[in-house]
């Protein structure tokens, strides 16, 4: 059986997949109903809501084949792209020690805990006019909001996945002959992966949302801006009504490829929890 | 006959308090017992009276409020490979393969030849009969398996004692039957200090040098027996006559004390069901 797995290409492996062959055919239909409800306006005589008022797939896909031959658009994938890897990866290396931290220090935890818990419901958004002032660049000021759009959901996961581990596993290995460092490198870090990569899927998301409504706010000028969230406004602006479809499914892509890289790493890095 | 070096532990009146000045509750209170080296030493209790904590008391987690423990005559000042705890539920880590936490506590130690350690490891996993199942993670593993692995893990460290809190509950009947049977010759094969608590009588008489039984909360020794069936023995000598007299005896004290329970209202009620039901 394993042999036979090993010599189908990965393809053909890919669309005997029943999930993967049903999410095709689930995408398959949401395009038809979406072309049909926007090429007709009316179904059956009921006016489509909001379907009627949006560029249909097909125009869509013109629009996309025009825009991708332009250089800017790739300009725009490249600077998001680079903006939210630098303020994830920042948040991962800032956060993750700073989760493990608080979660085994209880007098770390009592210090920093209660100033985290405060800063943390100020919605990144909140933070930009603060930070255009402080960054010296709109560059800067956009990374360090979606700095921190990542940071507190890594934080809070690593947290609470580290102080959730099972008190056995500590109290095995210390009759073992585990010392405090060992308990820190064999246990702690091992027992919080899981939550640290729910942590880095989900503040991937956030980190996405975030950079676009920076870059819409900061604007185009020479220092700094442009991204795909600029080119949505720019396009909104000129009145191209396909070019903001092709920017948002552009983002919807760019952050599903992320997700699922990370995703990716995870089973990788996490070889017990792919069962059988 | 009764020379202190026959006595791997000595628990001497231990007393251990849980919970704040307001809030004081005692789980131990002047708990005396000794656990005989070579032999298993079987702990039974009403359910919640606290052989969890005597436990992490033997296994040095928690520290007596008064009294002393000894091991090998030592006091026992916090955990050591010394005295090695097969948990009531299972501690295997989760993120390691059976081979890899079989071998956790040496490598962490760093007390053993690559080349020995990977002899003894594969030797003990084969003695729990796990050979194929060396290299799959717990969670691919049975209940029963699980169990046999966190035996194995135990034993490579040769600890002067195995303590087992309860580590057969939660298997169904069969299983269960057949990890007494295993454990029963592991333990009868080569000579070491044991000691196992359980809450089912049945499964401490059988595998029992000596049986303790202990009280309800606050927990204290409330009866000593030696039970002296044949060895090796098998798990059809619990309908023989001499089984069935230590069944009744202890039972007897059993239903005494979870009845106390019962009355003071600490809601123990599971074990007393149990035991009525096998009446
Ligand atoms: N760390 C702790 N802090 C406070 N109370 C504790 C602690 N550990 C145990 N207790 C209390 O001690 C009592 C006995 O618990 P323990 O787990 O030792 O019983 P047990 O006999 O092992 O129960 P079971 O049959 O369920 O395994 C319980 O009432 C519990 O609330
Ligand atoms: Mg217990």
């Amino acid at each position: 059986m394993v042999d036979k797995k090993a010599k189908t290409p990965a393809l053909v492996r890919l669309f005997r997949d029943q999930t993967f062959r049903r999410g095709v055919i689930a995408i398959l239909a949401f395009v038809v109903l979406w072309e049909i409800g926007s090429q007709f306006k009316s179904w059956f005589g009921v006016m489509v809501p909001f379907i009627g008022k949006i560029a249909p797939p097909t125009a869509v896909a013109v629009s996309w084949v025009e825009v991708g031959q332009w250089p800017g658009y790739w300009q725009s994938w490249y600077l998001s792209t680079g903006r939210v890897f630098l303020g994830f990866t920042v948040a991962m290396i800032i956060g993750i020690p700073f989760g493990l931290a608080m979660a085994v220090n209880k007098y770390f935890r009592g210090m920093f805990f209660p100033p985290f818990e405060i800063l943390r419901p100020i919605p990144p958004l909140a933070w930009v006019p603060a930070s255009i002032i402080f960054w010296p660049t709109t560059e800067l000021s956009i990374m360090f909001v979606t700095f921190l759009g990542a940071f507190y959901t890594i934080v809070i996961n690593v947290l609470g996945g580290a102080r959730s581990i099972d008190i056995q596993y500590l109290r095995a290995a210390q009759s073992m002959g585990a010392t405090q460092w060992d308990l820190f490198r064999k246990i702690i870090l091992p027992g919080t992966l899981p939550s640290i990569f729910i942590g880095a899927a989900v503040g991937m998301g956030i980190t996405w949302e975030v950079v676009l409504a920076g870059e819409m706010i900061s604007g185009g000028g020479q220092q700094g801006g442009g991204g795909l969230g600029f080119f949505i406004w720019s396009s909104y602006m000129g009145g191209v009504m396909d070019q903001v479809v092709v920017g948002m499914i552009s983002i919807g892509l760019a952050g599903y490829i992320s997700s699922s890289l990370i995703r990716y790493i995870g089973h990788l890095s996490m070889p017990w929890r792919r069962m059988f | 006959m009764t020379d202190a070096s026959d006595n791997m532990m000595e628990v001497k009146n231990v007393t251990k308090t849980f919970g704040d000045e307001w809030e004081q509750e005692t789980v131990v209170e002047n708990l005396s017992f000794s656990v005989k080296r070579n032999q298993l030493t079987a702990i039974v209790g009403p359910s919640g009276c606290g052989k969890s904590t005597v436990v992490n008391l033997l296994a040095g987690f928690e520290r007596p409020d008064e009294g002393q423990i000894l091991l090998n005559g030592k006091p026992v000042t916090g955990p050591s490979k010394s005295a090695l705890v097969v948990f009531q539920e299972t501690a295997l880590m989760p993120w390691l393969t059976t081979y890899q936490n079989v071998t956790f506590g040496p490598k962490l130690r760093g007390d053993m030849a690559p080349d020995a350690l990977k002899a003894a490891a594969d030797k003990i996993i084969d003695t729990v009969g796990l050979r194929e199942f060396r290299d799959k993670y717990p969670l691919q593993l049975s209940g029963g398996m699980q169990r046999r692995a966190e035996l194995a893990r135990a034993l490579i460290n040769q600890p002067l004692v195995m303590i087992m809190d309860e580590p057969f509950r939660g298997l169904d009947a069969m299983t269960r039957q057949l990890m007494q049977e295993f454990y029963l010759r592991l333990c009868e094969q080569e000579s070491r200090t044991n000691v196992f608590v359980t809450s089912e009588l049945e499964e401490a008489i059988i595998l029992a040098d000596s049986l303790i039984i202990l009280s309800n909360r606050p927990t204290s020794v409330r009866e000593f027996m030696q039970v002296d069936l044949q060895r090796p023995r098998n798990l059809e000598m619990l309908s023989s006559p001499e089984a069935y007299e230590y069944k009744r005896h202890a039972m007897e004290i059993l239903h005494e004390e979870a009845l106390k329970s019962f009355k003071g209202g600490a809601g123990n009620s599971d074990f007393l069901e149990a035991y009525s039901r096998q009446g």
